[in-house]
């Protein structure tokens, strides 16, 4: 009898083993002569479930299984930004660098950060202050003879041009600085010793660890009052999503969830970005990873690479790789958060993770509950979400920080009712529901304005009545046309637009102007890939104005649609031509120039000639 | 038997649909290759599913009849692996790798495992440069490029094969400046399919001389349907072989992906595996990702490995797990639609539900034109607004329409009828596509173009 922990048993990537020592639920464990690695899910007399994290082909019944007695961790220190990382932490990149095979290789080991780079770590940082609706920056110095506390920041290292890293005390440690070593260091050598209050001295170094299934502490959760600004029409006027806020984005292939996530990404106004590819395709992942470094963030004028990290754990990959993935990709965003920046995460896709939990579950042989899905997965949902939020963080000095959560669901055939995206929605803030219908009309994003919803809109009140006053009113009047036009829409496909009295085509003429001049947005146009917030409230204001003045001309003056439609302005193009055309068509081309003078201009043309129309059925506009 | 080295066993206790029982075995590796023995000598080969101290299940990977609980079963404690070398191209293998051509097997300097293969992510390369298909619904609308997955989704009855065969006749990349001939080969991977279709491919392919650029694995109808797991993965360990060892082009077309899923199924109903949507496994996505996901361009070779699945879609039903599925993972889809093909449309291309996730990458003024993006966009608005109109006018009859309604559908039968509808052999290059798109474009009055830039209109627009 083998009286050393081995291989009982191996059916795909569900290894049993016999006498593992120590055994607890959630320990990492070495498999096999390979040293493949896995984690314990169940234990059972002398006998523990392990699911093991790669592919398990070749692997025997005897072969060694060695419990390393941890968790599963994530590994935080500078170096982090603008990575790469599998599920499990292990640096792509710089695994390709190595092996130069463009192959993932069974077994083969990374550390996810560089242990031999030095970094100049500083016993100075600054964080921001938020003073009522404002922020500042504060700068600090820390010395010898401070007391600190878990959380507490006893300096900075300037990790990438955009961010400084705060190197903060570890979890379980307080007391009393009585060494600080200001200078060039790697990560693992001591650049302070701290004083515990028993005496004992403590070295701390930039890096630390953290149990990736365990959410990090904070002191406490605070209420959600800004805005995310997105520079997505749709997204920052009818949905929007407050730092610290969580949204889902369902949606079937081929309606964009993934450029919609993209762009979040790339033009979303958080100090630091992570992007978990997880079950998706590598291709995709290629293209984020390509690109990002030569965009640039539009507010700080530095590569969007500098901000960002990437878990890329594409669909071929082991799926149990699949679901440690969301909470790896999570751990370190709320490590970030810590340090008091404003964090936004992007999961795409977590059905691919719910389905990593269903594969897992089907392998253990648990009862399924709806679809094969375990019973827990919406008790898992919920967990991940609740991760986000803005929070007051540990230690000293007082800091705000905050984690945005963004995950696309993929459902079966789009069919929303499905346990993933019928869990999700329950527990988060902001649905952007993205339809089919229109993606087929190619509208991008698909964002279907009557399904999605946002319980932030009147919490954001505030900021974009500091913005514009009319802003709110704006906004409200604008859904109460879409939605009207939809009702309108319904009698149009039974008796045909022109049977239709010309106040409800009125108003699907404003509904027509809203869809394909503000609610369409073509991210890969130059100028309409980022609108910033004035000018979107420009637009909406000047398609508002327009609809004023339709409407009071079709009431007062009975003027036809057909009529109001003809409207021709001359407007002169980029190559000094004068040329007519439709005001109509102008208002739903102004997305794609840039800056907000020409919507002045355009409107003023189009007063003009609305106001001609005006004189001659005696209305006055 | 001397032929075999490594352990036998007549322990077989249970035999049960493809999967095999086998008790007092030591030593077994999971997933590794097993050689079922019957008593007249012949072979049938199979895999381990799982593997227990003193027990082992095995799956057959062949045709099962004639198994009895009296069959030697030989481990070999290895994993599939198949030989590899250049005279693979030219010749025509069976689902394991076994010649069907009547030629001598492959002596490869190395073996390949046929299974585990991931492409790091970091090691891509964004897919972007465009193949000219020369069919005007794909280039102009759909565009394919290098490295790119692009699935059509068919019905049974509609001519998926005679459009894939047409691609894989006529692709060819347009690079601005030198045309300098590449090495162009085609993988084909028949998964249960019909003899007369293969035979259709085979003579196409011949006629035009592509047969001597290409290696095929079949997998026919007649066939073992558990070989259907492997054939696939074989045909791509070739096509990777090609086109990162070789550094060749390699377009690879498997037909028909429903009939590996149903494979699939097979199995797992055999293991009494909990099923998800329709009897399909819960890891038929991550399956079915293994097989689609070996497609790219990877940074440091010149070669490419561009994916053209064909599945059936069931019932015509694309919420179906398999389609579905596909549509998840592949970088979009071309869609054949019933109604276009009895209308006498060919390619009876749906382009609304049609996509092409890859394509924004491959076009352009570099690349194929620089009004290419901006026409695709507009065509797809105005043709969704055309088959509007169509739906109203069923309702309230043309005169009910407005002028405008009218217009978009003359618009809509033009864009079917001379953009969509092309010749079999008809080889559109790209310029002549967007010609076409603009002939029908110049249809509706400039104002209407909302999707197009000024400059771009003034440019090509076809003022009368």
């Amino acid at each position: 009898m083998n009286e050393e922990g081995h291989v009982y048993r191996v059916s795909g990537t569900l290894v049993i083993a016999e006498n593992v020592k120590n055994a607890k639920i959630g320990d990492v464990v070495h498999i096999g002569e390979q040293e493949l690695l896995g984690e314990i899910v169940r234990i059972i007399g002398n006998k523990v479930a392990i699911q093991c994290f790669e592919d398990t082909t070749g692997l025997r019944p005897g072969e060694p299984v060695i419990n390393t007695n941890k968790p599963l961790v994530a590994e935080l220190a500078p170096g982090l930004l603008g990575q790469i990382y599998d599920g499990l932490q292990m640096p792509e990149k710089k695994l390709f660098e190595l092996t130069e095979n463009p192959f993932v290789r069974r077994g083969y080991k990374l550390p996810p950060l560089d242990y031999d780079k030095k970094w100049e770590f500083i016993p100075e940082f600054t964080v921001k202050k938020h003073i009522n609706e404002y922020v500042k920056l504060e700068k600090y110095r820390v010395k010898v003879g401070d007391k600190v506390e878990e959380g507490s920041i006893i300096g900075s290292t300037q990790e990438t041009s955009a961010i400084e890293h705060k190197i903060m005390v570890p979890y379980g440690i307080r007391g009393k600085i009585i060494d600080l070593r200001e200078g060039k260091y790697n990560i693992k050598e001591p650049i302070a010793t701290i004083e515990l209050p028993d005496g004992t001295k403590k070295e701390i170094t930039m890096l630390q660890y953290w149990p990736v299934r365990k959410p990090r502490p904070y002191r406490e959760h605070l209420p959600l009052t800004t805005p995310l600004i997105t520079g997505q029409r749709v997204i920052d006027v009818f949905f929007p999503i407050p730092k610290g806020g969580a949204g889902a984005i369902p949606g079937g292939f081929g309606t964009g969830k993934t450029v919609t996530l993209h762009q979040l990404a790339r033009w979303c106004d958080a100090d630091v970005v992570v992007y978990i590819g997880c079950g998706e395709r590598g291709n995709e992942m290629a293209d984020v990873i390509a690109h990002f470094p030569q965009l640039k963030d539009p507010r700080t004028g530095k590569t969007l690479s500098e901000r960002s990290i990437f878990i890329a754990n594409v669909s071929n990959l082991p799926v149990f790789a699949r679901e440690s993935s969301i909470y790896m990709g999570v751990t370190i965003a709320e490590y970030y958060r810590d340090m008091g920046y404003d964090v936004a995460l992007m999961a795409d896709s977590t059905s691919r993770w719910a389905e990593a939990m269903r594969d897992i579950s089907g392998r253990l042989e648990e009862i399924p509950a709806e679809r094969g899905f375990p019973a827990y997965l919406a008790e898992r949902i919920a967990s991940f979400y609740e991760r986000s939020g803005r929070v007051v963080t540990l230690g000293h000095p007082e800091r705000i920080g905050s984690l945005t959560i963004m995950g696309a669901t993929s459902p079966p055939g789009g069919d929303f009712s499905e346990p993933v995206t019928s869990t999700t929605v329950r527990f988060i803030g902001t649905l952007w529901a993205l339809d089919k219908e229109l993606a087929f009309q190619r509208h991008f994003p698909a964002i279907n304005w009557l399904m999605s919803f946002s319980k932030y809109a009147e919490l954001l009140e505030k900021y974009w009545a500091r913005k514009d006053p009319k802003f709110l009113k704006l906004r409200e009047e604008a859904l109460t046309v879409l939605e009207e036009a939809a009702k309108i829409e319904e009698i149009a496909r039974i008796v045909g637009e022109k049977a239709l009295p010309d106040d409800q085509r009125q108003i699907l003429l404003t509904a027509e102007i809203l869809r394909h001049g503000f609610l369409y947005q073509n991210a890969f146009h130059k100028v309409d890939t980022y609108c910033e917030p004035p000018k979107q409230i420009k637009m909406l204001s000047a398609i508002m104005q327009y609809h004023e003045w339709t409407k009071r001309l079709v009431k007062e003056g009975n003027v036809t649609i057909d009529e109001i439609r003809d409207v021709r302005i001359s407007v002169t193009t980029p190559e000094g031509e004068v040329k007519q055309t439709l005001a109509v068509t102008e208002l739903e081309k102004v997305r794609m120039v840039k800056g907000t003078d020409y919507i002045d201009e355009l409107m003023d043309k189009i007063k003009e000639k609305l106001d001609e129309l005006a004189e001659k059925h005696g209305v006055i506009l | 038997m001397s032929e075999y080295h490594g352990l036998f066993y007549k322990t077989v206790t249970e035999i049960k649909g493809p999967i095999l029982v086998i008790d007092n075995v030591h030593g077994v590796g999971y997933n590794e290759n097993v050689n079922i023995v019957l008593p007249d000598g012949s072979k049938v080969l199979g895999s381990v599913l799982e593997t227990e101290a003193n027990k082992a299940v095995v799956q057959v990977l062949g045709d099962t009849t004639g198994l009895d609980l009296n069959v030697s079963v030989h481990f070999t404690g290895e994993t599939v692996k198949i030989p590899l070398s250049d005279e693979v191209i030219g010749r025509v293998f069976s689902g394991s790798f076994i010649p069907r051509d009547k030629k001598p097997p492959i002596f490869g300097e190395e073996e390949r495992e046929v299974f585990f293969s991931v492409i790091n992510p970091a090691a891509r390369v964004p897919p972007h440069e465009f193949i000219q298909t020369g069919v005007s619904a794909i280039d102009g609308m759909n565009s394919l490029v290098r490295g790119q997955k692009l699935p059509i989704f068919s019905e049974a009855g509609l001519p998926h094969n005679t459009l894939a065969a047409q691609i894989a006749r006529q692709a060819t990349i347009i690079k601005k400046g030198a045309e300098a001939p590449e090495d162009f080969v085609v993988v084909f991977c028949a998964i249960g399919i019909k003899k007369e279709e293969y035979d259709y491919f085979r003579a196409e392919f011949e006629e035009t001389g592509a047969l001597n650029r290409a290696v095929m694995i079949l997998n026919l109808a007649d066939d073992p349907v558990i070989e259907r797991i492997i054939a696939p993965r074989v045909a791509l360990t070739v096509a990777e072989y090609l086109a990162f060892d070789l550094e060749m082009h390699v377009l690879t077309i498997l037909t028909d992906m429903t009939n590996y899923a149903e494979a699939l199924r097979i199995i797992s109903t055999a293991r009494e595996e909990i099923p998800a949507r329709k009897g399909y496994p819960g890891y038929l996505y991550s399956d079915l990702a293994t097989i689609y996901e070996r497609a790219g361009v990877v940074i440091g070779k010149k070669g490419s490995l561009t994916q053209m699945p064909i599945l059936t879609m069931p019932g015509g039903d694309i919420t179906h797990p398999v389609p579905d599925l596909t549509g998840y993972i592949t970088e979009g889809q071309l869609i054949l639609d019933r109604d276009l093909f009895n209308k006498g449309i060919y390619p009876p291309m749906d382009v609304l539900r049609s996509l092409s996730r890859l394509m924004k990458d491959g076009i352009g003024k570099e690349k194929t034109r620089e009004d290419h993006k901006y026409v695709a966009d507009q065509l797809y608005v105005s043709y969704s607004e055309g088959t509007r109109a169509r739906g109203l006018e069923k309702i309230v009859g043309r005169e009910g329409l407005s002028e405008r309604e009218r217009r978009y559908l003359r618009f809509a039968d033009d864009f079917e009828h001379k953009f969509v509808s092309q010749g079999r052999y008809e080889n559109r290059s790209i310029e002549e596509t967007l010609d076409i798109a603009w002939d029908i474009l110049s249809t509706l009055p400039e104002d209407d173009l909302i999707r197009i830039e000024d400059s771009i209109i003034k440019k090509y627009y076809r003022y009368s």
